[in-house]
């Protein structure tokens, strides 16, 4: 089973940046600060961990805490996955 | 830095900046469009009010019309102030209702369906608006919308917009926007006069506007006026109160929301201050200090507008022309 990381930057790579050399950052890269992801695709991303990860993100959760770098969201989704288990 | 910084930045020596545009209005519609005047879409909002008062000013007011657009979710008010703005200028006004045109568009139908899709108990006689999160001065929430029906006896449901959902409605909705752009025209073209438009600095760079829909127009005379300063030229023009004293609306949604809890999450008097020091350089802390805001606040909306601005670059680029052999695009 692929991690989180690897299913984020999969995800990003073809559905956002239609790249064909894969998710060129580091996983600490901020998605807005370095303009990698604009505001639209947080709803995206919003729903795409839902989906992929069978999780309910809630609407204070929606912070770049969560959801502003590869390994900030999948450290948020490993958080969730803990909870509902 | 100067240590002065504050909100008086953003005074304008509005007597010279009237006089400016009003000389670049006369400039822009007859020397360079050729056109023999203008047509102002109202709203009896801020910014058309003072756009059709600088017209009438610039040109005459025999030479400028009024167009009042009303729909089925406008709010009454706005043809009412609409129409005193117009008697304030002395400009001759028409009003075009264009509910038929947007229902023979499938406007309504289409938002409704992605809305029944959420709240399937939603129908005739219910409102609904689509909102952000709450203020940015007290969270650092991303820009995620809700959608927010109220029941006709009064029951408020929200939830979050899925994309399907949101892009449906916001297509469906720009449709307003849109036929109102070619009843501009029609008036223009009836009369060989210009499209003036109405946009502020804050609406422009943001992306608060509707791409070949309000943008689309021939001069844009306060598109560089932050909001606050809109205020000032409306002042300093006498427009009546009850049109400075009224809160920016989009006029868009039935369920009436303000620009600020549908776009811009801060107040215009502490967002125009912070975007002020944002692009004169001056750090957060400063900018903090002359609003009595934290730092982290100032952040906030800083990187806010930073997000609007990258997120509706696309609205407010011209077509884009692919000749090269490489097929590279360029604007």
């Amino acid at each position: 089973m692929a991690s989180p990381e690897e299913l984020i930057r999969s995800y990003i790579a073809q559905n956002i940046l239609f790249s064909n050399d894969g998710y060129p950052y580091a996983d600490d890269a901020s998605f807005l600060g370095e303009n990698i992801i604009d505001s639209m695709n947080i709803l995206e991303l919003v729903m795409f961990v839902e989906e992929t990860f069978g999780i309910a993100v809630l609407d204070q959760e929606v912070v770049p805490a969560n959801f502003d770098s590869v390994s900030k969201l999948a450290a948020f989704v490993r958080r969730k996955l803990v909870v509902a288990a | 830095m100067s240590a002065s910084f504050g909100i008086k930045g953003l005074e304008l020596d509005v007597s010279e900046e009237v006089e400016r545009i009003t000389r670049g209005l006369r400039l822009a519609v007859h020397q360079t469009l050729h056109r023999q005047g203008a047509v102002v879409g109202i709203s009896g909002g801020i910014d058309s009010s003072v756009v059709l008062a600088l017209c009438a000013r610039a040109l005459g007011p025999e030479r400028v019309v009024g167009v009042m657009l009303p729909e089925r979710d406008s709010s009454a008010e706005s043809v009412s102030l609409a129409r005193e703005i117009a008697a304030y200028c002395g400009v001759q006004t028409v009003c075009e209702d264009i509910s038929a045109a947007l229902e023979g568009a499938g406007c309504y139908r289409r938002r409704d369906e992605a809305i029944v899709r959420l709240f399937p108990d939603y129908g005739p006689g219910w409102q609904a608006k689509i909102t952000l999160p709450g203020s940015l001065l007290s969270q650092e929430t991303l820009n995620v919308f809700t959608l927010t029906v109220t029941s006709p006896d009064g029951r408020e449901f929200s939830r979050r917009l899925p994309l399907r959902e949101y892009y449906q409605i916001v297509a469906a909705s720009n449709f307003k926007q849109r036929i109102r752009m070619t009843m501009l025209y029609y008036h223009a073209e009836l009369r060989n006069y210009a499209v003036v438009g109405t946009a502020n600095k804050d609406e422009h760079d943001l992306g608060f506007f509707v791409k070949h829909g309000d943008a689309g127009v021939d001069v844009n005379p306060i598109v560089h006026l932050y909001k606050m300063q809109v205020y000032q030229v409306a002042q300093y023009l006498g427009l009546p109160e009850a049109i400075r004293n009224r809160p920016p609306t989009t006029d868009t949604y039935s369920g009436g929301s303000t620009q600020e809890e549908f776009f811009f999450r801060v107040p215009f008097p502490i967002l125009d201050v912070v975007w002020l020091g944002y692009e004169q350089g001056v750090p957060a802390t400063e900018i903090a200090n002359a609003l009595a805001l934290s730092p982290e606040q100032v952040e906030r909306i800083i990187a806010d507008i930073a997000r609007k601005q990258h997120t509706t670059a696309y609205l407010r680029m011209h077509p884009i022309v692919i000749d090269s052999p490489s097929g590279q695009a360029r604007t």
